[in-house]
């Protein structure tokens, strides 16, 4: 497909999901002040990603929101994974 | 035509059967999953294998679709070495089965060292019986370590050649790594967790369509178990030739699982319903 030919085909739904992001954005902040979890922190600097201007941006967000380590843990305490990696090691 | 090459029938309706063969399926592979609650005991397990290698291929059949299953203990219940190794120890009776070829989905859930200690169990069991393997890598921020820590353990079985090793649920941040390494790789089409069928499409297209295939991961959680057409019609939306749309979703998964000996694609006429089970 053509650069043209791809935003014809998905500039709408694209669009969709654009305001998606800003409403739960809204919501957040209608729900209240307070301080964002690990999960928000990786959220909004993944959001930085979109718009460095460099390519890939799909692979390098996953690994933003990966766990950076690379030796077993000790045990599992959930079986659940929250989307972000929480450097506190609370939600292993 | 297409194959869904990891779905779990048993947690699915007949409609979804309805639905899968309306849309052109006609094989599946089914790993052995975990239930959504940890099974009390070994029999457990003894009578899920049951129903894998029994009754579902049977209820499959009723549809023209062929079923072909995989057997473990999956990660998620792998935390009691104990208890796994009971169960791992039941599946070798399994194995002459028709329809088993081979151990998984096997892996790692939360990279723990005792999923790690059970994955190397499976492992054995694959090498000693020259199966082949299908891998369960974690979710969302487990992935990319779980990945790699699951290649470096395949790779301390020397016996296990990669091109009998299928890597399941890949992104973009581990599919590179998988098919560098000279394994299959998978995606799985989830509508929140794994890819979309366009970020499918968009991997295929950045990596290339070699050792590579799709599968719904239909289970009892939010997943949809006509994700590989959905998928097909993605392809076609860009433009992609017939040929390409074919060797993804039907090829590729054939030419991977006839290695067991054991699986066919082959038109299948629809069974009549067992009145008397």
């Amino acid at each position: 497909m053509t650069r043209a030919q791809v935003v014809d085909a998905y500039f709408m739904e694209h669009r969709a999901r654009l305001l998606d992001v800003a409403a739960f954005l809204d919501r957040i902040d209608r729900a209240g002040h307070g301080v964002d979890d690990f999960r928000m922190s990786a959220y909004r600097s993944a959001m930085t990603v979109l718009v460095d201007g460099q390519p890939q941006r799909a692979r390098r967000i996953l690994e933003l929101l990966s766990d950076p380590s690379t030796t077993p843990i000790a045990s599992a305490h959930t079986k659940g994974a929250t989307g972000a990696h929480d450097p506190s090691g609370k939600t292993h | 035509m297409y194959i869904d090459p990891h779905v779990h029938m048993v947690s699915r309706s007949t409609d979804d059967y309805v639905h899968m063969a309306r849309a052109g399926c006609v094989a599946i592979t089914e790993p052995a999953f975990w239930a959504g609650y940890d099974r009390s005991s070994p029999q457990g397990f003894f009578d899920y294998f049951r129903q894998l290698t029994d009754s579902e291929p049977r209820r499959a059949a009723q549809y023209g679709i062929r079923h072909h299953t995989w057997l473990c203990i999956n990660p998620k219940e792998s935390e009691d070495p104990i208890f796994a190794r009971e169960v791992i120890a039941l599946i070798p009776e399994f194995l002459k089965k028709q329809n088993v070829l081979g151990i998984g989905e096997i892996g790692l859930n939360k990279n723990s060292r005792n999923e790690m200690e059970i994955l190397e169990a499976h492992l054995q069991l694959a090498s000693d019986h020259n199966l082949l393997v299908l891998v369960h890598t974690p979710h969302l921020e487990d992935k990319l370590k779980g990945t790699l820590l699951i290649l470096d353990a395949i790779r301390r079985f020397p016996k296990l050649d990669p091109g009998r090793v299928l890597i399941d649920h890949v992104e973009e941040h581990t599919a590179k790594h998988v098919l560098d390494r000279g394994f299959w790789c998978g995606m799985t089409l989830y509508p929140d967790t794994k890819c979309t069928p366009q970020r499918a499409v968009d991997i295929i297209e950045t990596y290339g369509s070699e050792r590579i295939w799709m599968n719904s991961a239909g289970d009892w959680g939010h997943s949809d178990p006509i994700a590989v057409p959905k998928a097909q019609m993605e392809m076609r939306r860009r433009g992609h030739l017939e040929s390409l749309v074919r060797q993804v979703t039907f090829t590729n998964p054939e030419r991977f699982l006839s290695q067991s000996g054991r699986f066919s694609a082959e038109p299948l006429r629809p069974t009549a319903p067992d009145i008397t089970r």
